[in-house]
């Protein structure tokens, strides 16, 4: 192993552990759901396995892997350590410290509140405190990426920057942006509330700033994968990049739309006025168009490497394409999923319809489409792309790295697909029990549970198998030289100049020009309303 | 990526129409009442409901776990006005089967009109986790024929 990645393999190992421990506690879950009366079910433990679930899959296990691979893309694709590696090093201890600060006070049923934390619900101190640690780690990241990717430019006056760090720039700023949110939420509202510094917080207020953070969040997952989806799948299917302007607008896109829709999670909410919801519905659907735009581009670059191993006719591209392959096919078949995630994220922001399915098993549907499949299972397939390059060890169990993408891929149609017509048919998401007395409505989803248990036990199978592989290609696989980690090449050869597209300065600023329309005013007006606030109440 | 615009354009314009043509807007009311005090306010101090020519009002108060009242009748065929809050955390207020769907936030009302052309039972859920005992927050509501004994 080398020296210089020390820094990511750690990261990646937080990341590991963390879905792992998560991964187990979503199975249960599942069986809960389905009213299976296992000896050790409790409705204590369901609601503190879903806090636990939430926090270490959406928020350690996607922020770990994105700081690892960010450093991957520093000293692979600018090919130089990263800039400030003590400062690195305090990011990954100070992150690594608030997520454990965070687990036990969970895990100790201090902090059963959800990876929501809505207020009043009120959780132990700890527990906001580790949460903002996280976040302060992840900042001392976003500082490192940033000052190693100027130290690059001064050395490449006038260069674009490599797509895979521009990808990962809009990252850092998509999250810089996002976090002012949570940060203002947790420290001037939640911290000093549940230290009992302050009596009562406003919940609407709360959730305003939540879900300003909320959404971007979902980018700050998303963003990386695509990254991995432009600048690594078209290398591993043995082809070429369709487009590289095409991948810089989108990511430019996503730094301008990624913030001002936060109110579409807030469709059904009082306090908020209907107008600035209906903005948010608008800019929610322009963000589509560069997912659209992604999809569009990475299956245009998969025909390129059919076509390249000889493919003539409409569609036998896709044969030979390298299916036995855990990276691509875990990216394909993450892909597949997603599309029927961003149909459903459209309805979502529908608020017509958003009102059948708000809060219900559909949400749950939807968001393990997104976050479950097209970022998680994205960053599963490409450990199994780093973890040899970054160890020089061979990947361990290669037949189980095989099965497990197409094992993910059942479980979660079998999970998703039952939790959306659940969800239609009105099931509320997040009960420990959807048996209602025996109320006829809620005797009509009883087949459908068992068939989102069934999916959870394989998408657990699933899981098991990846942190297998990790664990055996680390402890037991086979060293060598490492393979070089190369990015993929455009199709048509790249500008030599910097172009408005790679002006993140001018993006950034547009960003928050938007953000203020989109914000500034509505949180003016509610903080000048009469409001009262809530004290806290402990969850249990 | 010109056929992903076009596809944009058509959602917004879905969108648009609906709110130009048919008046469609996002659910919205921004009224506000301590939460500290819910059972004082004359608002919300008699929960229940109340018929009128025009149509029924449903006052009904959102706690852990359960919601009062715990069933609530309204006529069917005719504008059903709900108005809600919460005497503690976040709740949900979902009626099974049908579009009436709201967010129930203390320190705020929630008010949403819908009108039920089904008689029968329904089931009323709170699908908003609020603790331990979330899973059994639930409530029935009854639409009766021909209007319901006030």
């Amino acid at each position: 192993m080398n020296r210089r990645d020390r820094l990511p393999l750690a990261h990646l190992w937080v990341a590991i552990a963390a879905f792992g421990v998560a991964a187990a506690m979503a199975f249960m879950q599942a069986l809960s759901r389905a009213s299976l009366d296992l000896p050790w079910r409790s409705a204590k433990l369901y609601y503190i396995s879903v806090t636990a679930h939430g926090v270490l899959m959406a928020l350690v296990f996607t922020t770990f892997f994105i700081m690892a691979f960010g450093y991957v893309v520093v000293t692979r694709a600018l090919e130089r350590a990263p800039a400030a590696p003590r400062l690195a090093w305090a990011g990954f201890w100070t992150a690594l410290a608030g997520t454990l600060a965070a687990v036990v006070v969970i895990l100790a049923g201090k902090a059963t509140v959800l990876y929501t934390f809505y207020p009043p619900l009120q959780a132990h101190p700890a527990f906001y405190i580790g949460l903002t640690l996280v976040i302060v780690g992840s900042w001392c990241w976003a500082a490192v990426m940033l000052l190693s990717y100027r130290a690059w430019r001064r050395e490449h006056e006038g260069a674009p920057a490599p797509l895979a760090m521009h990808g990962m720039l809009a990252t850092v700023i998509v999250w810089l942006i996002a976090t002012v949110g949570v940060a203002a939420e947790v420290l001037l509202q939640l911290i000093p509330w549940s230290l009992g510094w302050t009596k009562t917080v406003d919940p609407i207020l709360a959730r305003m700033l939540f879900w300003y953070f909320g959404h971007p969040l979902v980018y700050f997952w998303l963003l990386p994968a695509y990254v991995i989806w432009y600048t690594v799948l078209p290398r591993v299917a043995g082809g070429k990049l369709f487009s590289d302007p095409l991948a810089r607008l989108v990511f430019v896109l996503f730094v301008l739309l990624s913030t001002p829709v936060g109110f579409h999670h807030q469709f059904m909410d009082p306090g908020v006025s209907a107008g600035w919801k209906l903005l948010h519905t608008f800019l929610t659907f322009g963000i589509l168009f560069p997912s659209f735009v992604t999809a569009f581009t990475v299956t245009a670059s998969m025909e390129v490497a059919g076509r390249m191993q000889g493919a003539t006719g409409l569609l036998d591209w896709l044969g030979k394409l390298p299916w036995r392959d855990p990276l691509f096919s875990s990216v394909a078949l993450s892909m597949i999923l997603f599309a029927f995630g961003g149909l459903g994220g459209a309805i979502n922001a529908s608020f017509g319809m958003n009102a059948v399915v708000h809060n219900t098993a559909w949400i749950q549907g939807h968001f393990h489409l997104t976050v479950g499949s097209a970022v998680a299972l994205t960053f599963m397939g490409a450990s199994y792309w780093l973890l040899p390059r970054l160890t020089g060890r061979e990947l361990e169990l290669g037949l189980l790295a095989r099965v497990q993408p197409y094992l993910w891929f059942l479980g979660m149609l079998l999970f998703s697909f039952s939790n959306h017509v659940t969800g239609l048919m009105g099931m509320p998401r997040r009960v420990y029990d959807a048996g209602y007395d025996g109320a006829a409505a809620a005797q009509a989803w009883r087949g459908l549970t068992g068939v989102s248990a069934v999916g959870g036990l394989l998408l657990f199978a699933s899981a098991a198998f990846f942190i297998m592989v990790m664990v055996g290609t680390a402890l037991a696989g086979k060293r060598r030289e490492p393979e070089p980690i190369l990015w993929a090449e455009p199709l048509h050869p790249l500008a030599p100049r910097r172009t408005l597209l790679d002006r993140y300065g001018v993006w950034t600023v547009v960003a928050v020009i938007l953000v203020l329309v989109a914000y500034a005013y509505p949180l003016w007006t509610h903080l000048r309303m009469a409001r009262f606030g809530s004290p806290g109440f402990i969850p249990f | 990526m010109w056929a992903a615009g076009v596809l944009i354009v058509a959602f917004l314009a879905t969108i648009a129409v609906g709110v130009a043509g048919s008046a469609l807007q996002p659910p919205s009311h921004v009224e506000t009442i301590d939460p500290t005090k819910v059972w004082n306010d004359p608002r919300f101090a008699h929960p229940g409901v109340t018929v009128d020519e025009r149509g029924a009002t449903v006052v009904a108060v959102g706690m852990m776990f359960a919601f009062m009242p715990a069933e609530i009748r309204v006529p069917a065929g005719r504008p059903v006005t709900f108005r809600l809050t919460s005497a503690d955390v976040v709740h949900g207020f979902q009626i099974v089967g049908t579009n009436g769907n709201t967010m129930v936030v203390p320190g705020y009302i929630s008010q949403f009109t819908t009108v039920f052309r089904e008689p029968g039972e329904y089931l009323i859920v709170c699908n908003e986790y609020c603790g331990l005992g979330h899973h059994l927050m639930s409530a029935k509501l009854i639409v009766e024929e021909g209007g319901a004994r006030p």
